[in-house]
């Protein structure tokens, strides 16, 4: 475990030396989720009907954009050798990793996530059921998006084959999370809804530690 | 005694056959310099036993047991030094062996400190201790790669162009390194095409181990 530790802290270093990677994600985020009253108008009622799902679609935008760094600067470096010939076994890498990856970058979505909120003119008393969806949801994110960054390594014009391979996967997590926002605005029970997203986070976390390192063996090759 | 040996080896990339038939054995304290043409194979090779990449065929033996019965347990044996050099431009030269040697633990954590401190004065890190690993001259990077050797339990040194960007005086303290391991007992494996002072090292050539060119005319046929 104290490896895996390890892996945790020094990818937290680099990312907290390397901040404006983590703060252009977020500002992406927000600038995104920005441009929708422009396109479709400024009436009060519309945008807090939309802004469910443009916080979630812009989140999703936003997570798939930072996957890049994920493994890629690791393999080009020889680091993504180093680390599957070390003690520690290659699935509790990959999940060491996703958990630095969320650290970095669904947490900071979540933060901003009020903001835009509050853009949308969306009422406040939703906000903590957003930010307990997005606490289930983006893990998930993350996940998923490990599996597809591993297996586009060594591919050419990888950066474009993610989100072909990523996006349909993230269709489950977009329908719930925006749903669990929904029913809180129209005073529905939203606890179906987050515990649908809590599950669909458990089966992430088994399958992507499991497929991402079969992936990465793939790309030592 | 322990030893590494490699029984009838064959190994391919992109399903074209880089080297088959290869042996060897290696004895505790024993060197192998592998030397040959470019994309003959010596860099394969040296996945192939670090276990990155599975041979098409035969068998690594370790001990007189085959590799393949524990292979995880196998590869506390191997420090591995490939082509990249595996340093983050952000983190200090310290930082960057802290957590290497950290992920391949030392036998003891005691005078773990003084581990890394030994690692880099063995290639005369020491005055770069702090600096950011992207201020390093390739040199400087290979040489801080390098000391990875020295805070590794491992037994088994598998080395690809370990001297590249090496200069004079650093390639006699890779030699001296290289000498006190094995005088431990332990085993290199270099690929190289700069000579590297080893004393009676063993010597493969894997032009010997490639497989015989295919008749173009029966690749003709068989299609």
């Amino acid at each position: 475990m104290t490896g895996a530790g390890g892996i945790i802290a020094r990818d937290l270093k680099l990312a907290l030396r390397q901040r404006s990677d983590a703060v252009m994600i977020v500002l992406f985020f927000v600038l995104t989720a920005a441009l929708f009253p422009f396109g479709v108008g400024p009436e009060a009622n519309q945008l807090a009907a939309i802004a469910p799902g443009v916080i979630w679609v812009t989140a999703l935008l936003a997570v798939l954009l930072s996957l890049e760094r994920l493994f890629l600067a690791d393999y080009e470096d020889g680091s993504l050798e180093l680390m599957a010939l070390s003690p520690v076994p290659l699935e509790l890498t990959v999940l060491a990793k996703v958990f630095a990856h969320w650290l970095t970058t669904g947490l900071p979505l979540i933060a901003a996530a009020p903001l835009i909120a509050i853009l949308f003119n969306m009422p406040v008393s939703a906000l903590p059921i957003l930010a307990l969806a997005m606490l289930l949801g983006t893990p998930t994110l993350s996940l998923i998006g490990a599996i597809g960054a591993a297996l586009t390594l060594g591919a050419r014009r990888g950066g474009v084959l993610v989100p072909l391979l990523v996006l349909p996967l993230y269709i489950p997590t977009l329908i719930f999370g925006v749903s669990a926002v929904d029913a809180a605005l129209l005073g529905f029970p939203v606890r179906p809804h987050l515990l649908l997203l809590a599950g669909i986070l458990l089966i992430s976390l088994v399958v992507s530690p499991l497929a991402g390192a079969a992936a990465l063996r793939q790309a030592n090759e | 005694m322990s030893a590494f040996e490699a029984r009838n080896l064959a190994c391919s990339r992109v399903g074209r056959r880089i080297f088959a038939a290869l042996d060897f054995t290696l004895p505790a304290g024993g060197a192998l310099i592998l030397r040959g043409a470019n994309g003959s194979g010596k860099s394969s090779l040296l996945r192939v036993l670090a276990g990155l990449l599975a041979p098409v065929g035969g068998e690594l033996h370790w001990d007189g047991k085959p590799v393949n019965d524990d292979p995880e347990a196998f590869q506390d044996n191997i420090c591995y030094v490939g082509h990249g050099n595996a340093i983050k431009p952000v983190l200090t030269v310290h930082e960057n062996l802290a957590f290497w040697s950290k992920l391949y633990p030392p036998k003891s954590a005691e005078g773990y400190d003084d581990l890394l401190d030994q690692a880099l004065e063995t290639f005369s890190l020491t005055t770069l201790r702090d600096v950011p690993g992207r201020q390093l001259s390739s040199g400087q990077s290979r040489r801080l790669s390098l000391s990875r050797l020295i805070t590794s339990p491992a037994r088994i040194w598998l080395l690809d162009e370990p001297s590249v960007g090496l200069d004079d005086v650093s390639l006699k303290r890779l030699e001296a390194a290289i000498a006190e391991h094995r005088a431990g007992g332990g085993m290199v494996i270099a690929a190289t095409h700069t000579p590297l002072d080893i004393a009676d090292a063993d010597l493969l050539l894997l032009q010997d181990f490639a497989p015989p060119a295919i008749d173009p005319e029966l690749l003709e046929n068989s299609w």
